[in-house]
């Protein structure tokens, strides 16, 4: 049977390549949706989680569900397999042919041997979807058992097949091994060697992508393409991300509020997108292959509650195109062959958007003097953490920051951006002195913070504050939004208490609330509006740094946008000083002055935003540029498809000299020993690497 | 600095505005009809506790040779004792006790131990070590043992017909086992961003255990101290059985429960069979209130 996989593999490989402009065309669907209705129902009313959706897949293309959360994008691929929970959760209306059967109408015996053997799951986090106390050989036999009835040996055999398929190195004695002791990448491609176990004709993938790197993310996606192609497997990539979805899919179906907005080929949606969504989400992300706009073009408002959805065009609130006969919802017209696209004005939307999108367009131009006194400088800063350490065993030491030296200047935005485990993070706490730098100096306005006791250290917070990522975690859930905003003027007495409720209005306003929700518990606001109560709860005591930690990366396209436009905005009126920390190149080099690059713990590069971008000298900055997504499937398959080799290597035992230099692809033999220096190459432009 | 106009955002449209907040009594009433109940239980017994000499029709200590042992009927509602003690009267006196020592216990013994353990896990490192030391010292005694050394050591102190001492050594052994339960849901939420926003915001360490971590762990504290509070009432017998709480005669439920009346169970069962019901409705209707009582003070619960 491997070998009659093999033959298949080659022969889809062929018919692949032949056809153009892609396999979609010739063969019969795997999978398709017809008019899917799906309803939950929770204590509060019924969701209509999913509603009227159609689609199909064909073997050897890849389709992408893309869409905000609670958009429906998940729910429908659930209903694939079967697994929402019968309890809450009902399909109103509509079938599921796969392969000609229609999996709705299947017993749970049925269904149960399509699933893993026909029909596979790929899961967003690879940390948690692989079982932690089994070990990765077991858990890649157990479906050949199951489903197939393979002998040990022969599931030992196609255990290593499958590992080796996925790029998987030395795959026999990784079979014993545990997930613990895998990274992201390996555990992900392990999920996608589990996946394709029993030779499945449908392949889903629910954000397979987005708990890894960028770097990782890139061979995920290119390994899933390749097999894709070879074995002839249909996917459905569910993704957030269009970036991702514009190198590697076919097929793009943007869902908005339970509903399919648009559908066609990937080249059609990214190059004449027309459902004012789409186009929307498209301008609400800043792109890497064109030069910064003062401003990036969003959408207003939050997606609605699906429990009481507007009524006609569900994207009619938040429409700047919307007209009276909106409020009839409209049904999907095809607009070009194989195009289609669920909108009243899709024919004129192209002229009506272009006045709009002029508007934004202006390149940004000023930017802070360089010459500005440095407002935090930062000189040789380490921490080292000492983990693990028994009676017996050795404590280990990791250096999650290592000798850093950067200053930010009064008004500028510093961006600093590297892969997770980098340091970026590590670095933006010991600045905030919420962990203690192991060694060196931190001078804000001249004081050296490094040295400061606790007392003192109070008037410093006052004027550096944070904002975090994760606008559900950064907000005490027992307090309102009124009390968590007057708490630091309070305690430092900066607004006198009979005032708190007028100020607290005020900051609400200017990030773009309305005061009336200061009675609010963070739980009832959304994620965007809570990233605004947490900048709110930053500006209360008048600030002159804001450290923002990933501050819009768990935050959906179109609310980044929003938020990125505030703390700009905010920027601009309050005279701030941003440092900025991310992983997303394109966020940073939009609203950076100038960029740190790091990689394991170390800053490799620094430049001016747009010098360092059209400029890279460090071979990582490069690969890291490489890597990152550009949303237009012309420009991506058009770039050079240098994949950096590798994984992040483990900070408990950073290679020696240069960090970089397994990875690198211009690494000589001096860069295992000597630890190259941050130089400048042009004025303003340091790079730690003596070879480029 | 108020005339910023921002770039329009995420604004919520107005009709979707202004959230009502439903009266929060009235909300405990409505959604929490079980907890509700519970309530007027406690209600009861507390007014048994205050007026019991208005309530019982007898003295609770009075010896009645003419009518031993008499089952349930008008004139003795619950029955009697082998004494011909009124077990209505008992029961209605034995509130006094039962509730001043069982919240009063539960609630003095998890307090403290949620401080404790919010402090411990908060601070880590070397006071962590310490304390939890401590507490794996007490947490191996036996709980009548740790109670009884306090009771024997300190003697009595009545306060307002309540020995306080006798409440401090049943408090004792609840404390570590809240320690416990405290630190650990202390540490996972000290890893919360809004932790880390407090610390950076320049607040002291105990406005951030008191403001921001003690509230977020109310809901063990309050299962906990409901569960306490039937344990209490349990330990109290046990100790008044050894001779060290309340003694004979004053009625207590868990002293009624035990000792000589067991030996009358066949022939005279209502005498353990009226206390046992009021100590399972006490337990019964503090556990009804603090699950609802969780739920209601989570502001995710009420809209």
């Amino acid at each position: 049977m491997q070998s009659a996989a093999a033959t298949m593999g080659s022969h889809s490989v062929e018919m692949a390549q032949a056809a153009v402009p892609g396999p979609a065309v010739q063969a019969a669907p795997v999978l398709e949706i017809n008019d899917l209705h799906v309803h939950f129902k929770t204590h509060a009313g019924t969701v209509r989680a999913v509603e009227g959706v159609t689609y199909a897949v064909r073997p050897g293309e890849i389709v992408a569900i893309v869409g905000e959360s609670g958009s429906g994008k998940s729910v429908s691929a659930l209903t694939v397999m079967r697994l929402l929970p019968p309890a809450t959760s009902r399909v109103v209306k509509g079938t599921i042919k796969f392969q000609g059967r229609n999996l709705l109408e299947l017993d749970d015996e049925e269904m149960r041997k399509i699933r893993g053997r026909d029909v596979a799951m790929i899961f967003q986090e690879p940390m948690t979807s692989l079982n932690p106390v089994l070990s990765i050989g077991l858990q890649l036999m157990e479906p050949l058992f199951i489903h197939i009835n393979m002998s040990d040996a022969e599931a030992k055999a196609r255990a290593i097949e499958l590992l080796t398929l996925v790029g998987i190195t030395d795959p026999a004695n990784r079979l014993a091994q545990y997930p613990h002791q895998l990274s992201g990448g390996m555990r992900q491609r392990v999920m996608i060697a589990i996946g394709l176990a029993c030779n499945p004709k449908l392949l889903i993938a629910d954000e397979p992508t987005t708990a890894l790197d960028v770097t990782i993310q890139a061979q995920i996606l290119e390994l899933m393409k390749d097999l894709s192609r070879r074995l002839g497997i249909a996917v459905i990539v569910i993704t957030h991300n269009l970036g991702i979805v514009a190198r590697y899919a076919d097929r793009i179906n943007v869902m908005y509020a339970a509903r399919m907005v648009e559908s066609g080929p990937a080249e059609a949606v990214f190059g004449t997108p027309t459902h004012p969504y789409a186009r929307g989400l498209l301008g609400a992300v800043p792109r890497l292959d064109r030069p910064r706009t003062s401003k990036l073009q969003t959408i207003d408002g939050a997606p609605p509650n699906l429990l009481n959805p507007p009524q006609g065009c569900r994207f009619r609130p938040r429409c700047r195109f919307a007209i009276d006969a909106c409020s009839v919802a409209p049904e999907r017209v095809e607009i070009a062959p194989d195009h289609t696209v669920a909108c009243h004005r899709s024919a004129e939307i192209a002229t009506l958007d272009t006045a709009a999108s002029q508007l934004v367009s202006q390149a940004k131009t000023t930017l802070a003097p360089t010459t500005a006194q440095p407002m935090v400088d930062i000189r040789g800063v380490s921490k080292h953490f000492a983990v693990g350490g028994g009676l017996f065993t050795a404590k280990k030491i990791v250096r999650a920051v290592n000798d850093i030296s950067l200053s930010v200047r009064a008004g500028e935005t510093l961006g600093i951006v590297g892969e997770s485990g980098c340091g970026k993070s590590t670095l933006g706490r010991v600045i905030l002195r919420l962990d203690d730098p192991t060694a060196g100096e931190i001078f804000f306005d001249g004081t050296d913070l490094a040295h400061l006791g606790r007392d003192e250290m109070v008037d410093v917070r006052k004027k550096m504050q944070v904002i975090f990522q994760d606008p559900y975690s950064s907000l005490n859930p027992r307090m309102t939004v009124g009390q968590i905003i007057s708490e630091p003027m309070r305690v430092h007495d900066i607004t006198p208490k009979a005032e708190c409720p007028a100020r607290v209005a005020e900051l609400l306003t200017l990030v773009g609330l309305f005061p009336y929700m200061a009675l609010r518990y963070p739980h009832e606001l959304s994620g965007g509006q809570r990233q605004r109560v947490g900048i709110a709860r930053a500006l209360a005591v008048n600030p002159r740094v804001i450290v923002c930690d990933e501050a819009v990366s768990a935050l959906d396209v179109s609310i980044q946008g929003q938020v990125i436009n505030l703390l700009e905005d905010l920027q601009e009126k309050l005279g701030l000083t941003y440092i900025f920390i991310a992983h997303d190149l394109a966020v940073v080099r939009h609203i950076s002055t100038r960029v740190a690059v790091m990689y394991l713990g170390r800053v490799v590069e620094l430049a001016q935003a747009d010098e360092l971008f059209s400029n890279p000298k460090h071979p990582y900055t490069r690969a890291l540029l490489e890597a990152a997504p550009v949303p237009d499937p012309v420009v991506e398959k058009a770039r050079p498809r240098a994949i950096i080799r590798g994984e992040l290597p483990s900070p408990l035992r950073p290679p020696s000299g240069c960090v970089f230099h397994p990875r690198c692809s211009i690494a000589q033999a001096s860069c295992k020993t000597d630890v190259p220096k941050l130089e400048e190459r042009v004025s303003g432009h340091f790079a730690a690497c003596p070879h480029t | 600095m108020a005339n910023i106009s921002i770039t329009p955002g995420s604004i919520a449209r107005p009709a979707d505005a202004i959230p009502k907040r439903p009266n929060p009594v009235w909300l405990f009433i409505r959604t929490q009809p079980l907890g509700f109940a519970g309530l007027i239980v406690i209600l009861a017994y507390l007014a048994a506790a205050v007026g019991a000499q208005w309530i019982a029709p007898y003295d609770p200590e009075a010896i009645d040779f003419t009518a031993m042992l008499t089952p349930p009927n008008s004139e003795h509602l619950l029955g009697t004792d082998q004494f011909g003690r009124d077990v209505f009267s008992r029961i209605v006196y034995g509130a006094r006790t039962a509730l001043a020592v069982g919240i009063l216990s539960s609630l003095f013994g998890c307090t403290l131990g949620a401080i404790i353990g919010a402090a411990s896990g908060y601070w880590g490192g070397r006071i962590d070590t310490m304390i939890q030391r401590v507490v794996d010292v007490m947490l191996s005694f036996p709980i009548i043992v740790l109670a009884m050394v306090v009771v024997a050591v300190l003697g009595k102190r009545p306060l307002l017909g309540v020995d306080m001492n006798l409440v401090a050594a049943i408090a004792l052994p609840f404390i570590p086992k809240m320690t416990r339960i405290a630190r650990s849901s202390t540490l996972s939420i000290a890893q919360m961003p809004y932790i880390d926003a407090a610390r950076a915001a320049g607040y002291g360490d105990g406005r951030i255990i008191m403001r921001h971590i003690l509230p977020n762990i109310v809901a063990p504290y309050l299962i906990m101290t409901t569960a306490f509070i039937a344990q209490a009432i349990l330990l109290e017998a046990s100790l008044s059985f050894l001779g060290l709480g309340v003694t004979e005669p004053t009625p207590a439920w868990g002293l009624m429960l035990s000792g000589a009346s067991a030996d009358f169970y066949k022939s005279a069962p209502w005498m353990i069979l009226f206390p046992g019901l009021a100590i399972t409705l006490a337990v019964f209707a503090f556990n009804m209130f603090g699950d609802s009582l969780r739920d209601w003070l989570d502001p995710k619960m009420r809209s």
